[in-house]
């Protein structure tokens, strides 16, 4: 693919609000995970929350679309100065020329799980304040992200649950390379539901721990919530110099299973080596990657499996999953500019609450921070149906 | 611009019962009378698993697999496009009332089934396809942004793509905010150049502004097209029935629109 530039990133998650936060509490190992204290839910678990969320509103104009997860959009949208870099991009290309893609599973279904406890006793009917469209529907999110920063080119909602804002950069990439938009904003936003939290302890998947991403004794996830967005645009000789780059993008199926990934991680090689591919990169040219990292046991030895298969154990690598819980639909976007800041900052995370690593392992994973010259990361991500995307970014060759 | 070549279509509504029987009532040269959608589970499942399919995997599916059929393409070598506003919107009303009260008690299948692309993974299971797939909303056009998703796909990724579209209603009270009208599934297969197998080339642009949206002449079908978000659809599969050259054209929200030029070949 043509290389596109990544003019602008922002984050909002556990860990605090805007990217420097997040690199902080990487630096610091002060990990967002705390004991599940989330509306009523009654599981022994760990949860990473963005605390001021229950106090923070929406704009006025757009109060149609208040939520937990439009809430979360909008707190991200306000860190980094990254309003003012879309304002302008939006004066340089116009607003019909910048695209919205955006990943999330679940939107804002907790504001249905609410109104579902207050349906009216005879009729059975939703609370009369209930929006269906500017909350629970998935397109909620793209919908408020447009109106918010008054963009009006193509915009959709990629749902593939966990690999959903790794994927935008593929449409992204796709929709620029058509001629349909000149720029992007891209990123994913998911917030804390009971849905994924009792969905997912029906599964098995949650631990009762702070989860531990490819620790032999690794039981499980811990959900967590977040945003991250950033501004694409087309490489040109005034913005691409030593500028951090979308340099490669592989996405595969495994269809092996709904909830669990092929145990070889024959969806997860084929991501990265159709992203390397993409990128006309080799394994050796990456020097660092984020690993989807879940902390199940299924999860981490499939993806240790196909990392070991494709880098073999010269790679570093790591979760961060124990610093941000799992982000679910926002897990890509959070993780892509973690690899981001790694190559910004000449920083390798290593991996929190991870105290043994399992010895199956074939990989370079690293539990303690380093520092390190780092050119070009692969972030992975991948999803429930077997969804898979990985994404080589870092600076040119 | 972006060309594709339309290689299969697949189709199952409301008296809409797959492409080849449904021709003449989209060219207006049969009656479209009133009947359910005949919904089926697809024998591409092993049977545990068509039992508990919900409506979207039976549509997907349905749809995905005419479409294939009249194309001769192999499942496993197509990328997918899945796009829905909703999802398994029965499950997601049962998830809610099990989540409103005591014990929450969601079973793991009702969990995995209720994310957005349910239909997509059983799809590729069914399919054997590792391919690159994708499952898309966007709330009225969803359709809209499956089909400009799959030619952008088609021409840059130089990919054959099965885009495959689907809506069903939600029960109550869910059904009250967010009205749909059936059950309603299309597919379409895409393909980069023109092979002894395509049915019409199509030739697209994403242009800013309000649409005059093509409607429907059938008082019946224009409902159905109003009433659910994938039959945005049936103004193009009326203009592929026709076997004229036709222009369509289809709205992205209030800001821009899809203008497709229809040709057959």
């Amino acid at each position: 693919m043509q290389p596109l530039v990544i003019s602008h990133i922002t984050l909002a998650n556990s860990l605090g609000l805007g990217s420097a936060a997040t690199l902080d509490a990487l630096r610091s190992r002060r990990s967002g995970l705390i004991p599940c204290a989330f509306e009523d839910v009654d599981l022994e678990a760990y949860i990473a929350k963005v605390e001021m969320l229950d106090s923070y509103r929406v704009r006025d104009d757009l109060s149609a679309y208040d939520c937990r997860n439009n809430r979360l959009a909008q707190l991200c949208l306000e860190q980094d100065g990254f309003v003012d870099a879309v304002e302008a991009a939006r004066k340089k290309y116009g607003a019909a020329r910048i695209g919205v893609f955006l990943g999330t599973s679940t939107s804002g279904i907790l504001q249905t799980e609410l109104a579902y406890r207050h349906l009216d006793p005879q009729t059975g009917a939703l609370p009369a304040d209930f929006r269906y469209a500017e909350t629970q529907n998935s397109y909620s999110l793209a919908g408020f992200v447009t109106h918010y920063l008054g963009l009006t080119g193509p915009s959709f909602v990629v749902s593939s649950a966990c690999s959903s804002s790794a994927k935008v950069f593929a449409n992204a990439m796709r929709m620029m390379a058509a001629g349909v938009c000149d720029a992007a904003v891209v990123g994913g936003v998911d917030s804390l539901c009971l849905s994924t939290l009792y969905g997912f302890n029906s599964l098995g998947l949650v631990s009762r721990f702070p989860c531990r991403p490819y620790d032999a004794d690794r039981d499980g996830i811990s959900v967590g919530e977040g945003a991250g967005f950033v501004l694409i645009e087309r490489a040109t000789p005034d913005n691409s110099s030593g500028a951090m780059m979308l340099l490669g993008v592989g996405e595969s199926s495994d269809a092996y299973h709904m909830s669990t990934p092929h145990p070889e991680g024959l969806g997860a090689k084929l991501a990265m080596q159709r992203a390397l591919d993409s990128a006309g990169l080799k394994a050796g040219d990456i020097d660092y990657i984020n690993l989807h990292g879940t902390a199940t046991k299924s999860n981490d030895a499939s993806e240790g499996k196909a990392v070991a298969d494709v880098f073999g154990a010269s790679v570093p690598c790591s979760s961060t999953k124990g610093w941000t819980g799992h982000m679910l639909g926002a897990a890509g976007i959070t993780e892509a500019i973690i690899a981001m800041l790694a190559v910004e900052h000449g920083f390798i995370p290593g991996s929190m609450h991870t105290q043994r690593l399992d010895p199956a392992m074939e990989i370079d994973y690293r539990i303690e921070n380093s520092e390190a010259k780092i050119k070009r990361v692969l972030s992975n991500s991948f999803g429930f149906g077997g969804s898979n995307c990985s994404l080589v970014l870092g600076r040119e060759a | 611009m972006m060309r594709c070549f339309i290689e299969g279509i697949g189709l199952l509504g409301p008296a809409l019962d797959g492409w080849q029987a449904s021709r003449a009532v989209l060219t207006g040269d049969a009656a479209y009378l009133s009947a359910p959608t005949n919904l089926r589970a697809s024998d591409m499942l092993p049977a545990a698993e068509r039992r508990r399919a919900g409506v979207p995997i039976k549509l997907a599916l349905a749809v995905g697999q005419e479409a294939f059929v009249q194309s001769g393409r192999d499942t496993s070598a197509a990328a997918t496009v899945f796009t829905s506003s909703g999802g398994d919107n029965d499950n997601v009303h049962a998830i809610n009332g099990i989540l409103a009260t005591a014990p929450r008690e969601v079973s793991p299948t009702r969990f995995h089934n209720s994310v957005h692309n349910a239909a997509a993974g059983y799809w590729c299971i069914a399919a054997g396809s590792h391919e690159p797939s994708t499952s898309l909303c966007a709330y009225d056009a969803s359709f809209a942004a499956g089909l400009l998703e799959s030619a952008t796909q088609v021409t840059v990724d130089d990919a054959v793509v099965a885009l495959i579209a689907y809506d069903h209603p939600y029960p109550e009270p869910l059904h009250s905010v967010r009205p749909i009208g059936a059950a309603f599934g299309m597919a379409l297969i895409l393909a980069p150049r023109q092979t002894g197998k395509s049915l019409a080339a199509i030739e697209m642009e994403f242009v800013p502004g309000k649409a005059d949206e093509t409607p429907m002449l059938e008082p019946g079908l224009e409902a159905l097209r109003r009433g659910v978000p994938a039959a945005r659809s049936l103004p193009l599969l009326a203009a592929l029935a026709s076997g004229k050259a036709t222009q369509v054209s289809i709205a992205c929200f209030d800001h821009n629109h899809l203008n497709i030029r229809v040709t057959p070949c």
